[in-house]
């Protein structure tokens, strides 16, 4: 075990997995020499040569492309795009390319081995292009799987995962968390699964789902709650596409209620396709409406970043509501 | 009727022949010697004593404000900063060419451009502190300017994407009859994205009145050009997409002037889209978010910096006998001063009230936003230490 960022817990996922695999190749802006904006690929380069970690021109839609070609001759790409805010130009390789590719040869060719990571997510002043939560647009795009690390050492074990498995992921990593978030992380390989919700905390009043940056917001809100006797259960729900819905609804079953935080705007967020789906599955449980406390409607704020979070306040006032009804 | 195809004009050839890139030698107008001496062969660009010390004034006054405003990043008083240090001719000097109502569609890295139109300390500042003293209402990272009544688009970061937009603004120009064009700023790596091969393909097509101008600074965040492209810089791109192109100096004040004064010409009098690549070297760290120790050398950066264009430019104003030494030292200060005021100024102003969470997301607020205005505002009455800057206007 070693103490590790979340950085440095993704560059040690990422020295494993090249260490076994020669197929890997790491790529994205700024990501050779310098190690990428946040340094997560630092000495990659140097550890592996620069045909196997390198910079490349400034076009998402040609990293994208490029690493889509990659993937469909056998190697292991794993792009970064250097801010989730900036993945929109490559939208039409990631939807129309990337995750049709087995899909329209029938399985003859695919782009399973690629990985794109990029960071995500707000509550670093970063205004509208750089604090943006984009999986909802991504979840909407079947052949895509969808994975969000809450801490180091989810980091190491769902990236490990997301770069062995055989379908292609969009790895989004929670920026605010880079350098705040430090856990013990094994310096050995391991795995954790694609697809399984993970439960934080044990309850039995209410369960709180999320993902990446806000589990943290989610256990201030719980503990709170606690201070008025109430218990929380916490669900990280882990994986966005495709997401586990059965632990989903056995712990709603259990509780009664359910409330989902999300950073990105509340209409067509990934809540909505939650609470569609818990509703079907324990409609006859449920003990009061599926709360979602989320970003508003509106563009991500500067000046306004405070009020726009879904924050701990926000959330234990929605779990009282809940408890209330 | 004419055959419109292009292919129908090719000349044929019998020999296996490959064309390699460099057989076409793109010259760089240089009219300022390193030194700040004439070249004997250039001509020196028709510039009264005013432009040429306006020039001159706006690129002390953009370095001044640089120094400045990283400093004031440093000590926490902005989150974010990005310097133009060592490329100030190009902004500035490309700028003076044009006419106040040309509409300039900028970059990041063009502060100089809009200090040259007449943007005043105290709009920086407001812009920098989100407050609600600034036209765009606090919504964006500092450095991100935009001014309509200075016919300054409103910059955004994704990189690129204003590069087919200036043509389709330029356009629009053309069809309105307006007596003005576009100019379009980005950088060298901005080049690579599939919007400035849009851009000027469509620009080149539609004969839009637009300026391309691509500082090549030698650098993406850490990315050096040599890794960026491999053909002759961006300015061999215009041929190819049938764009009329010029290769400049970026650090020679005269030259970015007269290069830009004549592609304005072009772009008004044939309708048509022209490319000026600007040589220079990004002096400064990417933004104050970078270091440049961890990927260039101590002495890369002290080659451009004896290329100084403001240095270059105070010599050959020496010359004609238009530099004053006290008077600048003068101006250096003051410019200094209301930097810190405007800067003091700028901070005590509060930022927008929270209705403005909701405004400009469309013309008009529709009902979910307003729904979710009031419950936000309920929160704020009940949590107002929690939300400082805007509980004290919630009424």
């Amino acid at each position: 075990m070693a103490k590790m960022n979340l950085l440095q817990a993704i560059n040690n996922a990422l020295i494993t997995v090249m260490d076994q695999d020669e197929r890997v190749m790491v790529f994205g802006e700024d990501v050779g020499h310098f190690g990428g904006v946040f340094r997560a690929t630092s000495n990659l380069q140097e550890k592996y040569g620069r045909g196997r970690c390198f910079n490349t021109p400034l076009t998402e839609q040609g990293i994208i492309g490029f690493a889509n070609g990659l993937a469909s001759q056998g190697s292991v790409p794993v792009a970064e795009i250097q801010f989730g805010d900036y993945i929109f130009p490559a939208f039409d390789q990631i939807v129309n390319e990337t995750a049709k590719f087995r899909y329209r040869s029938g399985g003859q060719f695919s782009c399973g081995t690629l990985t794109i990571r990029t960071p995500y997510g707000g509550g670093i002043a970063g205004g509208h292009y750089h604090s943006q939560s984009p999986e909802a647009f991504f979840a909407h795009c079947p052949g895509l799987k969808i994975v969000i690390p809450r801490n180091p050492y989810q980091a190491k074990g769902l990236l490990l995962a997301s770069i062995r498995d055989d379908n292609p992921v969009l790895f989004l990593e929670p920026k605010r968390l880079y350098r705040a978030s430090v856990s013990d992380v094994p310096e050995e390989d391991y795995e954790l699964p694609l697809g399984k919700a993970d439960t934080v905390q044990e309850g039995s009043d209410i369960t709180l789902l999320g993902w990446g940056a806000q589990i943290e917001i989610l256990q201030k809100a719980a503990d709170m709650a606690l201070e008025d006797g109430v218990s929380c259960e916490i669900i990280d729900l882990r994986s966005i596409l495709p997401w586990d819905a059965d632990a989903v609804a056995e712990s709603v079953m259990k509780t009664g209620r359910l409330l989902i935080n999300h950073e990105a705007p509340l209409t067509g967020g990934f809540a909505s396709e939650v609470a569609a789906t818990i509703q079907d599955r324990c409609f006859l449980y449920l003990e009061a409406p599926i709360a979602r406390v989320c970003g508003l409607d509106t563009p991500y704020p500067l000046a306004h970043e405070k009020e726009y979070m879904p924050d701990e306040l926000k959330t234990y006032e929605a779990i009282k509501r809940t408890l209330k009804y | 009727m004419q055959d419109r195809n292009h292919l129908a004009r090719v000349e044929t050839t019998h020999q296996v022949h490959i064309i390699e890139n460099g057989l076409i030698d793109i010259p760089m107008l240089q009219i300022l010697k390193p030194d700040g001496t004439l070249h004997d062969e250039a001509q020196e660009p028709a510039l009264s004593e005013d432009v040429a010390r306006k020039i001159y004034d706006t690129m002390e006054y953009i370095r001044v404000l640089d120094e400045r405003m990283i400093g004031a990043q440093r000590q926490g008083r902005i989150s974010f900063y990005l310097a133009s240090t060592g490329e100030e001719a190009a902004a500035v000097g490309s700028a003076a060419a044009l006419s106040p109502d040309d509409m300039i569609m900028s970059q990041y890295r063009e502060q100089g451009a809009l200090a040259y139109r007449g943007y005043t300390t105290s709009q920086f500042m407001n812009q920098m502190f989100s407050n609600e003293k600034d036209p765009n209402k606090g919504r964006q990272m500092p450095i991100h300017y935009g001014d309509k009544a200075l016919n300054f688009m409103t910059i955004s970061s994704p990189l690129g994407t204003q590069i087919p937009q200036a043509a389709g603004y330029a356009y629009g120009q053309k069809m309105a009859g307006n007596d003005a064009i576009t100019i379009c700023y980005f950088g060298e790596g901005a080049a690579s994205e599939g919007d400035f091969h849009a851009g000027l393909n469509m620009a080149a097509v539609l004969k839009c009145p637009v300026i391309f101008f691509c500082r090549n600074n030698g650098y993406a965040i850490s990315t050096p050009a040599a890794e960026q492209f491999a053909g002759d810089g961006i300015a061999s791109r215009g041929l190819g997409y049938g764009v009329k192109t010029i290769r400049v100096d970026g650090n020679d004040p005269l030259a970015v002037f007269a290069a830009t004064k004549r592609a304005r010409e072009l772009a008004l009098e044939e309708r048509c889209p022209v490319l000026i690549e600007a040589m220079t070297y990004r002096l400064a760290a990417h933004s104050t978010s970078d270091d440049p120790t961890g990927y260039r050398s101590r002495e890369e950066e002290d080659k451009w910096r004896a290329k100084d264009p403001i240095q270059r430019m105070a010599k050959w104003l020496q010359q004609k006998g238009w530099y004053d030494e006290a008077a600048n030292k003068q101006l250096i200060d003051e410019t200094r001063q209301e930097v810190l005021k405007a800067l003091k100024e700028a901070e005590k102003v509060s930022i927008n009230p929270i209705e403005d969470i909701v405004s400009d997301v469309y013309d008009e607020v529709p009902w979910h936003l307003k729904e979710q205005l009031d419950n936000l505002k309920d929160h704020i009455r009940q949590y107002p230490d929690a939300y400082p800057k805007t509980s004290g206007r919630v009424k």
